[in-house]
């Protein structure tokens, strides 16, 4: 009798422990993933402010990629004309289709265009980067254009699925209270129901902004970069903050990669920045959370 | 105007067709809807337009000889020889699923463990910051995470793949996939940063999946005296398994098609399919990368095109299956 009791007791004892030592476990994975992470921004922080100075944001990459100093002002401007532009292209179209799918949407095509949005988020940026090249370049040649065409093609899908949430959120009490008083549904929409969901959708533009500002996959076959000078016209080949960073940092040349690592920590700062500032928007957002 | 007036104006003209489309909101719903067929017609023209360019190249050599021969050498390409293929992609194919192979088997377990660690056994008032920390991981953009491999991952691995390729690597059998030298760049390594770019996106499905877990079967675990490591495992983790299949292959849709981090560190050697993980090699999304800007040879671009058709084709596949698998998950 004494035996079995005791048996049971050393069971519950050992489960105890198995559950003890498996939660530490997962807590030393948790502890790895973080130390990851700090691992990565403190080596970019590290290098770059070693080689960061003000001139890195006035000047142009010297013509010589071994020579020391210079910087990638003409890639910061490029990065905010190409995303600023794909903004332009991929806020309404995202928003609007988001419109589309909360408000309108019922059905076989509502479905398909929601699931699909899904999987063109999964579509790899650089085959984006060759489709762009097929319908535009070939015939208008490496633009600053063709590189927000193609970050606008993966910004779309971003933003119509966070703002498709955002407005999912917006109680159906508001839209009947617009239309009981005689609003029409387009009114309806546009006065009640996206300005209640507009924190939450700001939030979604500025975390697609952000993915946007560090791709570069897909402009390396559409804006292709410039080195030389400072280029405004969306219509020529451009550089950004991205491709630079990319090609200084496979150049071999110390000078080349200490510019780049000022680019990355210019880039990570940037993102993380835009990162943090959609998560006070969300925070914010009556409806969200 | 009196009341009267206007319920008689309300009963007498109902909203016609003009009205509708003259009070804007017809014209609105026709937008929203055109809209909403710009993401599907992007899909089918990316297949079509990726198809079309690569349309001479696959003419000329035909359609299957890309996919039956690891031979890469653009420099052999003659305009006026058809066989053999000088563009074959075998080896790129070989090399997106090794590097994405490896990524999953390290990403997947980490990031259950993450996910499971947060929903369940994190002290509350530190979940949210949990979460946002690891989804930074995804915030970090691709270049970066390239660049910070070469310098600071690279120099790391080299004990843990001079260790392999001394150890296991001289096993009879299985020693060829682990032969040396290991010189940094390599499959292997492209498999550890692609490991660390997907993790926040496998983990951040998992911890929706597991906060949903419903909470009378915990309750019931609980009851029953299931410690808190089984309750996880039996009331969480268990019933949520389809889940985390779908959350992984999301996870691979995203490794397969990753290209500036590969790109900088798998080494870019076209040669043959090399054997050993830590050797070096390239994928279909590198090579484009890598070549795309540089294809001056007969039908070279046109090759990539194909190459950028396959991965397309693969990426279409693998997301929709995921896609599917989590759906189905999320709506039990």
């Amino acid at each position: 009798m004494t035996t079995v009791a005791a048996e049971i007791a050393s069971y519950a004892q050992r489960r105890r422990r198995q559950s003890a030592v498996r939660t530490a476990a997962l807590a030393v994975v948790m502890a790895g993933v973080l130390a990851v992470l700090a691992w990565v921004l403190f080596y970019v922080a590290v290098q770059g402010f070693s080689a960061i100075s003000p001139a890195f944001f006035v000047k142009n990459p010297p013509g010589n990629p071994s020579a020391a100093g210079g910087g990638f002002a003409n890639g910061i401007i490029g990065s905010f004309i190409i995303v600023g532009i794909a903004a332009l292209i991929a806020v309404p179209i995202g928003i609007l289709t988001a419109i589309y799918l909360a408000e309108y949407g019922r059905g076989r095509w509502s479905e398909s265009v929601s699931f699909f949005t899904d999987v063109l988020i999964g579509i790899p940026t650089i085959v984006t980067g060759a489709f762009v090249y097929s319908i535009w370049v070939i015939r208008f040649g490496f633009s600053g254009f063709a590189g927000s065409l193609a970050l606008a093609i993966v910004m779309v899908p971003l933003i119509t699925r966070t703002t498709t949430q955002m407005l999912k959120l917006v109680p159906d009490d508001l839209r009947e209270g617009s239309l009981a008083l005689g609003g029409s549904q387009r009114k309806t929409v546009l006065r009640i129901v996206l300005p209640a969901a507009l924190p939450g959708i700001i939030t979604g533009l500025m975390l697609a902004v952000a993915r946007a500002m560090g791709e570069t996959a897909p402009l390396l076959l559409t804006a292709l970069g410039n080195d030389l000078f400072t280029e405004a016209n969306p219509g020529k080949r451009m550089s950004t903050l991205s491709l630079q960073i990319f090609s200084n940092a496979i150049t071999g040349f110390k000078a080349g990669q200490a510019r780049a690592w000022a680019g990355a920590l210019t880039l990570v700062a940037i993102v993380l920045v835009l990162t943090f500032a959609a998560r006070f928007f969300a925070r914010r957002s009556r409806v969200s959370r | 105007m009196s009341a009267e007036a206007g319920a008689e104006t309300l009963v007498a003209r109902p909203r016609g067709r003009a009205t509708y489309w003259l009070g804007g909101d017809g014209f609105f719903r026709a937008v929203v809807t055109a809209c909403s067929a710009v993401v599907l017609l992007t899909i089918l023209a990316m297949v079509v337009f990726l198809l079309v360019q690569g349309f001479d190249a696959i003419r000329h050599y035909g359609f299957f000889s890309f996919l039956t021969s690891a031979r890469w050498a653009p420099s052999e390409a003659d305009p006026n020889v058809s066989s053999p293929n000088p563009y074959g992609i075998l080896q790129f194919i070989y090399g997106t699923m090794l590097t994405s192979c490896i990524a999953m088997v390290i990403a997947v377990p980490v990031a259950v463990s993450v996910a499971l660690y947060i929903t369940n056994f994190a002290p509350t008032r530190l979940r949210r910051g949990l979460s946002s920390l690891v989804d930074l991981l995804a915030a970090v953009p691709s270049v970066v995470y390239g660049f910070w491999g070469i310098f600071a991952l690279i120099p790391a691995l080299k004990p843990i793949g001079e260790f392999l390729a001394s150890t296991v690597g001289k096993v009879p059998v299985i020693g060829v996939a682990f032969s040396g030298p290991f010189f940094g760049y390599s499959y292997f390594t492209a498999g550890v940063v692609l490991a660390i770019m997907v993790l926040p996106i496998i983990a951040a499905v998992c911890r929706e999946i597991f906060a949903t877990a419903p909470l009378n079967w915990k309750e019931a675990a609980t009851a029953l005296g299931a410690t808190r490591w089984e309750v996880a495992k039996i009331a969480v983790y268990r019933p949520s398994r389809s889940a985390i299949m779908g959350a992984s292959i999301l996870g691979l849709g995203r490794a397969l098609g990753e290209t500036i981090a590969v790109t900088m560190v798998i080494g870019n050697s076209v040669l043959a399919i090399n054997k050993s993980i830590l050797g070096q090699g390239a994928t279909m999304a590198s090579v484009i990368a890598n070549e795309f800007t540089e294809a001056t040879e007969p039908f070279h671009l046109q090759a990539l095109f194909v190459v950028g058709f396959w991965l397309l084709v693969v990426a279409l596949v693998v997301n929709i299956i995921a896609r599917r698998i989590v759906a189905a998950a999320v709506a039990l």
